[in-house]
């Protein structure tokens, strides 16, 4: 009896040992149980993960960033999108009413890791499983598209008012 | 029951090993528990290598990228020989790289990386390396990885003596290994004594974007122009050349070459020779060689063809030459980080011999010449000697220095590595070589500034030492720890072709500057395609062009028709990805050409010629996302006669 618990004993040490060499990854653990909370976030106060923290919008459009964002968005996004129809992501009419400035463009500037650790963006990869490309835009080019993006959406509401 | 306690330990700390997985596999037998080598290589998941080495392909053609002291294998660099991977040759942007003066050569034989230097250090901004075989020298650009420049050799052959940077990368030089009439032309091969030449190029490097340029050639008589290394600190400004076959043998030289106890060191002083092109005291020879540029702008190459190269006749230029005699068809030719120790391995020599550049430099002050050959003087043996390393091994190459004091010499036929002591010239170490070591190489130890922690000892031959693979076996490197007394083998590795000689440095010289995407705004290519919006497809005559766009996951235009059976199809495709490790390739059935594979931002062309009518798909050939198996298109073709009008859409559009 007096064997059995000390090789008992030995092998408990043995992997603690072992456990505890090959950890490391506690990292990980604790993104897993954030995930876990899965708290209901209203998505226009979710900013996103990314460069931008907070960002305050003029109350009119700025008209030459917006014209600015609709070039940009020829060259580096409509391989992708379009405004008003699903391509191989989201249509993006009225993307400024449905998301916070800041995770529009924090998708935009930082997308791998927006899809592995935001809900929201990690919900569009699993509905549209091509992963948003990285266009490595600075930051003022997506706020640029973003102006365009209230552009469109303004036009959409003064013609929903008409 | 005290047997099974201690087996549980056992198992217990057996199971610790096995489950981090880190001890295991790649050193010597025993090693991980017993000196623990295999940790000194280890690299964990995740972490980086501490070095680059830049490992020749030898016969490949091409130069292939290390970590050390991993000994993993990151990229293989296509420079003077196709690559259906990379497109290299095969694609209309890389094409000019590879012309000649003798048209397209498709291969190549690589043999010596060495690279760009500023105050005698190791800068990390280039990477040179010579092709033996249709003598040129390539230039590889360290923020891209991609060869973009080549430059042919006129009056030369067999480029073995190349390409040796000088300590501010002045100029890399090209040696002539087999003699040839100068000009070619026909002639009885038996008239070689007194006629065949040896040129000596020396190729002017632009500090500023490393352009190369044949600035002159040294015409030398026929010896066979071996192994060079540049002079270092006091004896930079003179680049040292070995020489056998100062017989002049043209058959059998294997016994004819032979048969002189002393063949040569040439001392070359190119300041002097700078001074005599400025004096204009040279020769413009006509000739025809190719010079090659990649432009990184316009992601395409051009090839110029240069008629003329200004040429030097050593007899006629006092103090440009002079031959400092060195034992038995010397091969490798080694200045130590100080510039006093010449090192001169005769092949066929039981000895390794060390001439001082101090002792050199007052004897060609004192005038104290031992006769001359071709009007070039020839030095005392005994006036310019520093010292002999006494029997070290069979079979001397090659020495590179850990900037300790030590030298480093590799011995083909006895297969080992031997650490000597510059100055006392004793041997203090010795370690085997499995087999038939080549060249070592320290990274920095061809230059002022070693790194002497590791020493790579290039394998010709490797027999058991792998699994087998048929009768053709990998070549090897092995890695040395040399940071201690002795010399401790830790690693051997396979590679690719023949590794000849390396190159290597601290990974945070080359690293922190390499590009990760092309940007789009600056691609200059004539057939770039910037969006999806502006893609097209326009015919010229019996000419396609479509101008094709790729971004995760698919192509613009898919669907093309109006082609016709006697087309050429061009397909320029333009990257749209801006984001780090997102290349895409494309392959069509039936193109007798390779893949393309285009990494972000970045445009490329092939062409096609389709056979038959038909509708024919092309894909994605490299798996870029979840959608990968989607990233497809189709061309139809019609008959030649056929009416149907040129047309493309994406989904319809």
């Amino acid at each position: 009896m007096k064997n059995i618990i000390t090789i008992g004993l030995l092998f408990s040490i043995a992997i603690v040992l072992l456990v505890t060499a090959c950890s490391g990854s506690s990292d990980d653990k604790k993104q897993v149980a954030g995930k876990e909370e899965n708290k209901t976030i209203d998505p226009m106060q979710d900013k996103g993960i990314g460069p931008v923290e907070s960002i305050s919008l003029p109350g009119l459009i700025d008209q030459t960033m917006a014209v600015l964002g609709d070039t940009l968005f020829i060259n580096k996004c409509t391989a992708c999108h379009k405004i008003y129809k699903r391509k191989i992501g989201p249509p993006l009419v009225g993307v400024t009413k449905r998301r916070a400035p800041e995770w529009i463009m924090n998708m935009i500037l930082n997308p791998d890791e927006m899809v592995m650790k935001n809900d929201a963006a990690r919900k569009l990869l699993m509905e549209y499983i091509a992963p948003m490309a990285n266009q490595s835009l600075e930051e003022h080019e997506a706020r640029a598209l973003l102006e365009y993006f209230r552009s469109i959406d303004a036009d959409q509401t003064s013609l929903k008012e008409e | 029951m005290r047997i099974a306690k201690i087996s549980i330990i056992f198992l217990g700390l057996s199971m610790l090993m096995i489950s981090c997985g880190s001890n295991n596999g790649n050193g010597a037998t025993g090693g991980a528990l017993q000196g623990n080598i295999a940790a000194k290589t280890y690299v964990a998941p995740g972490e980086k290598d501490e070095f680059y080495a830049f490992i020749s392909g030898g016969f490949s053609g091409q130069l292939a990228v290390h970590g050390l002291p991993s000994g993993r294998l990151f990229k293989v660099i296509p420079v003077f020989s196709v690559d259906g991977e990379k497109a290299y040759g095969f694609n209309e942007e890389t094409k000019p790289m590879l012309n000649t003066s003798f048209g397209f050569i498709p291969w190549g034989d690589s043999h010596h990386p060495d690279l760009s230097q500023t105050n005698g250090i190791i800068d990390g901004r280039w990477c040179f390396i010579n092709e033996n075989n249709t003598p040129r020298v390539a230039r590889i650009d360290l923020t891209t990885f991609e060869t973009v420049e080549i430059i042919e050799l006129p009056n030369s052959a067999g480029n073995h003596s190349s390409p040796y940077v000088t300590d501010n990368t002045e100029y890399v030089v090209a040696g002539t290994r087999f003699g040839v009439p100068v000009p070619q032309r026909d002639m009885p091969i038996d008239d070689y004594k007194g006629n065949f030449k040896g040129a000596l190029s020396f190729i002017k490097v632009d500090p500023e974007d490393g352009g190369m340029n044949i600035e002159f050639q040294v015409l030398m008589p026929g010896f066979d122009y071996d192994k060079a290394h540049p002079g270092r600190g006091k004896s930079h400004g003179w680049m040292f050349f070995t020489t056998y076959n100062a017989e002049e043998a043209n058959t059998l030289l294997e016994v004819n070459a032979s048969q002189l106890d002393k063949d040569f060191i040439a001392a070359v002083n190119w300041k002097k020779a700078e001074e005599y092109i400025k004096q204009g005291k040279f020769s413009t020879m006509e000739t025809n060689y190719a010079h090659n540029v990649y432009d990184e702008g316009t992601h395409s190459a051009t090839s110029t063809m240069v008629k003329e190269v200004r040429v030097i006749d050593p007899a006629e230029c006092p103090g440009v030459v002079y031959f400092m005699p060195m034992p038995k068809s010397p091969h490798g030719c080694d200045v130590d980080p100080t510039g006093e120790y010449i090192v001169g391995s005769g092949k066929l020599s039981a000895n390794v011999t060390v001439h001082s550049f101090t002792k050199m430099m007052d004897a060609i002050k004192n005038e104290k010449f031992d006769g001359e050959r071709y009007g070039i003087p020839v030095l005392n043996f005994e006036d310019v000697l520093a010292g002999v390393v006494q029997q070290p091994g069979l079979g001397p190459l090659h020495t590179e220095f850990d900037g300790k004091g030590f030298a480093y010499t590799s011995f083909f036929i006895s297969s080992e590595v031997v650490k000597w002591k510059l100055g006392t010239w004793e041997v203090v170490d010795r370690k085997p070589t499995f087999y038939s070591v080549g060249h070592v190489m320290i990274p920095g130890g061809n230059s002022q500034q070693p790194f002497g922690k590791y020493l790579l000892a290039m394998n010709k031959i490797t027999k058991d030492r792998f699994l087998p693979t048929g009768p053709e076996v990998c070549q090897s490197a092995q890695l040395y720890d040399i940071s201690g007394d002795k010399m401790q083998l830790l690693l051997d590795f396979p590679t690719i072709g023949e590794p000849h000689y390396a190159a290597g440095c601290p990974a945070d010289l080359i690293a922190p500057n390499s590009k990760k995407i092309y940007k789009l705004e600056d691609n200059k290519h004539p057939y770039v395609t910037k969006s999806e919006k502006a893609t097209k497809v326009v015919r010229e005559g019996n000419e396609v062009h479509i101008y094709m766009t790729m971004i995760r996951s698919h192509f613009a235009p898919d669907n093309i028709e109006g082609v016709k059976v006697g087309d050429k199809v061009y397909f320029h495709v333009t990257n749209l990805e801006q984001d780090y490790d997102v290349p895409h390739g494309i392959a069509m059935i039936g193109a007798k050409t390779s893949e393309l594979l285009i990494m972000p931002g970045q445009t490329e062309t092939f062409t096609w010629e389709p056979r038959g009518p038909g509708v024919w798909p092309f894909y994605c050939t490299d798996f870029c996302s979840a959608l990968h198996q989607e990233m497809q298109g189709y061309v139809r073709v019609s008959a030649k006669d056929s009416d149907i009008k040129l047309s493309w859409s994406l989904d319809d559009e």
